[in-house]
């Protein structure tokens, strides 16, 4: 009876110990939010100036992120341009033509691998089909461009919105399929103005989410969109972006710099988190509007 | 498709109709006066026509629907095509290094640019220590994250706890960089470095050994630094396993929840606890997905590139302790792409297709064992 009892309280206690520990375990986590948040938080409003929004960058405290900025925009809408059409034509593709196919699971299998794939190497890739080849042709200049950065951002966008497409495609009720091919529909018309539009929401959720997921990229810039200290709209010129001017700054010993990066930061991470936010509300919406 | 249907509509008003009616009851058969069968020749030309018509749309529509499936399938197979690329363009970009350090370049500690000599053994070993560092923390965490939030916590704050922890993937990696560079760095070199090193090291402050580092092999070497500040393997290992806590939690949190219920409750019933059920049916059950969560984390960890360059210290040279400053093939393709060329930018590139291979092997493993659960499910 002791024996049994002993048991008991053992049992007791390591059930007791492996929930406190598991608490322990999410507080840590959300300490490790909060501290990270704050601390982009409290440095970052106290560096925002009016200036950063006005003023290009420059070294020393004049100093302003406009040109980042502004190449940021261009670079992710160049990146979203390419990548929503696509994306969404291969998700339709999987969702609608391939769905049981050995191809296109196998092709749903590498979308899945390409969406943790490193962005180093993505943009070390289209440095090699962009940047190499537009510098041969002319005659050696290293052509960095900002539509090169948009493609590597769009490779890294890509299977967001080729996965989500293909995931809120495959939830749209079969019965509406067979309803519009049995007034004769052909089904390219079903898929471009039934399946997509009834799964529209869904699929604006997945490029707020590639967007949001690319907006914060930097690895992939560094060799294709490079950077640039003047402001441009040019596509084909040099761009520099939000994340690449922080990385830059952050790393400068300086510490004028630092207040710009961390600036830079904070306006970067409230974009990123209101895109998700945005995204969720997108979908929050649509889920009560089809119950 | 509005349109469509009003001049189907139109169209089998019009002759067509008429001879379907006719057909069905067989008029034309018994058609004896003239203007029957001039009727009846008039709506065999309309019938004609119309059923052109018809085939002709049938025809277009069928043209239209094979263009489409080729154009989607096409977008499909970009996805294919920028896998085999990106190990295609790397490899290729890599070939001078492969050819001039055979196989040599694996095992190679040396990086000279004067000389042009490199080796991928730092950049590798930096890779491989934090990452395995990071899954060393992150595992257990995302275990005990996932347990909260799947048996422990109040219904209430189930979601808004998820959703917080979930933020945290949310956020750029070049941000953990900046916190981990600004922050994170110096209070591991204030409050947890110094007590590393004096208490398990070989390279104490005061120069006494420990009992650990005096009687436990390794432990010394691997805890042993005189490297003044906060950035090591151990800090960048540390800043990819909060990086990657969420996406295990995740995943470990959303296959404890395909556990069937009756197969709990009858655990349950017969006296088990909580912490038992999560342990001998929960985890059993679940045991594939949840490593291919883990290796899934471990893919993300591998190829981080920002959060890594800033806290882990670009020394290329190899030393033991994971207090010492390293590099991984991340963090080396981020510093010197930029600045290099000829066989250095080629060494870069080699360097990257070691590291899309290795991450492609493991995120295959990830998603395979992942798939082995959702089968078991039947989905």
């Amino acid at each position: 009876m002791a024996g049994n009892s002993s048991l008991y309280l053992r049992r007791r206690f390591t059930n007791a110990l492996a929930l406190t520990l598991s608490t322990m375990a999410t507080v840590l986590g959300l300490i490790f939010l909060a501290w990270i948040l704050w601390e982009t938080l409290r440095q970052g409003l106290g560096a925002l100036t009016p200036k950063l929004f006005t003023k290009i960058t420059a070294y020393g405290e004049d100093g302003g992120l406009a040109n980042a900025m502004v190449g940021s925009l261009i670079i992710n809408l160049i990146g979203i341009l390419i990548a929503t059409p696509i994306g969404v034509m291969a998700g339709a593709w999987l969702a609608e033509y391939a769905n049981r196919t050995r191809l296109g699971e196998s092709i749903r299998f590498l979308n899945d691998i390409l969406l943790s794939a490193p962005s180093i190497v993505l943009g070390l890739f289209v440095y090699t089909i962009i940047v190499l080849p537009t510098t041969a042709l002319t005659s050696g200049n290293t052509t960095f461009s900002g539509l090169a950065g948009g493609v590597a951002l769009a490779l890294i966008a890509l299977p967001v919105i080729v996965r989500t497409t293909d995931e809120m495609l495959r939830l749209v009720p079969s019965t509406l399929r067979e309803a519009s091919l049995s007034l004769g529909i052909p089904q390219w018309k079903l898929t471009t103005q039934i399946l997509v539009r009834s799964a529209r929401s869904g699929i604006i959720t997945g490029v707020l989410l590639a967007l949001a997921r690319i907006s914060g990229e930097t690895a992939p810039l560094l060799f294709t969109a490079f950077g640039n200290n003047y402001m441009t709209a040019n596509p084909m010129d040099k761009m520099s972006s939000l994340p690449q001017v922080i990385y830059q700054y952050a790393n400068d010993p300086g510490e004028a710099m630092h207040a710009i990066a961390w600036a830079g930061a904070f306006v970067l991470t409230m974009f990123v988190l209101l895109l998700s936010l945005a995204s969720r509300l997108v979908l929050s919406r649509n889920k009560v509007s089809h119950d | 498709m509005a349109a469509r249907l009003t001049s189907g509509g139109l169209l089998l008003k019009g002759a067509s109709q008429r001879r379907i009616v006719n057909d069905r009851l067989g008029l034309h058969r018994l058609a004896g006066s003239h203007e029957r069968d001039r009727n009846h020749m008039q709506a065999n030309v309309g019938a004609v026509a119309s059923t052109m018509v018809q085939e002709e749309r049938a025809h277009r529509d069928a043209r239209h629907d094979r263009l489409f499936s080729w154009l989607l399938k096409g977008c499909a197979l970009l996805v294919l095509a920028s896998l085999l690329g990106a190990a295609g363009a790397t490899l290729w970009g890599g070939r001078h290094a492969f050819a001039t350090f055979g196989w040599h370049f694996l095992i190679s500690s040396a990086w000279d640019p004067s000389t042009d000599t490199y080796g991928a053994l730092v950049p590798v070993y930096g890779t491989i220590a934090t990452s395995v560092i990071a899954l060393i923390i992150a595992v257990p965490i995302s275990f005990g994250v996932a347990l909260y939030l799947s048996e422990v916590a109040p219904a209430w704050l189930r979601t808004p706890v998820a959703s917080a922890i979930e933020l945290l993937a949310g956020i750029p990696s070049i941000i953990y960089g900046m916190w981990g560079l600004f922050i994170f760095a110096p209070f591991f070199a204030d409050h947890i470095k110094p007590w590393l090193t004096n208490y398990l090291g070989d390279k104490p402050d005061d120069g006494k050994l420990s009992w650990v580092a005096a009687h436990v092999p390794f432990i010394g070497k691997l805890f042993g630094s005189d490297y003044p500040f906060g950035a090591s393997v151990l800090t960048a290992g540390i800043v990819l396993a909060v990086m990657i806590i969420p996406f295990i939690s995740s995943v470990m949190r959303e296959v404890f929840q395909t556990v069937p219920t009756r197969l709990k409750e009858s655990a349950y019933a017969l006296g088990s606890s909580t912490w038992e059920v999560s342990w001998d049916i929960v985890l059993p059950y679940t045991r594939s997905a949840v490593i291919g969560g883990i290796f899934l984390g471990l893919g993300r960890a591998l190829g981080e590139t920002m959060a890594v360059t800033f806290v882990l210290g670009n020394a290329m040279q190899f030393s033991a302790s994971i207090l010492d400053p390293g590099a991984s093939i991340a963090s080396t393709i981020a510093n010197q792409f930029s600045e290099a060329a000829g066989l250095q930018k080629s060494t870069l590139m080699a360097l990257a297709f070691l590291l899309f291979v290795v991450t492609f092997i493991v995120l295959l493993i990830a998603r395979w064992m992942l798939r082995q659960l959702a089968h078991k499910e039947g989905r």
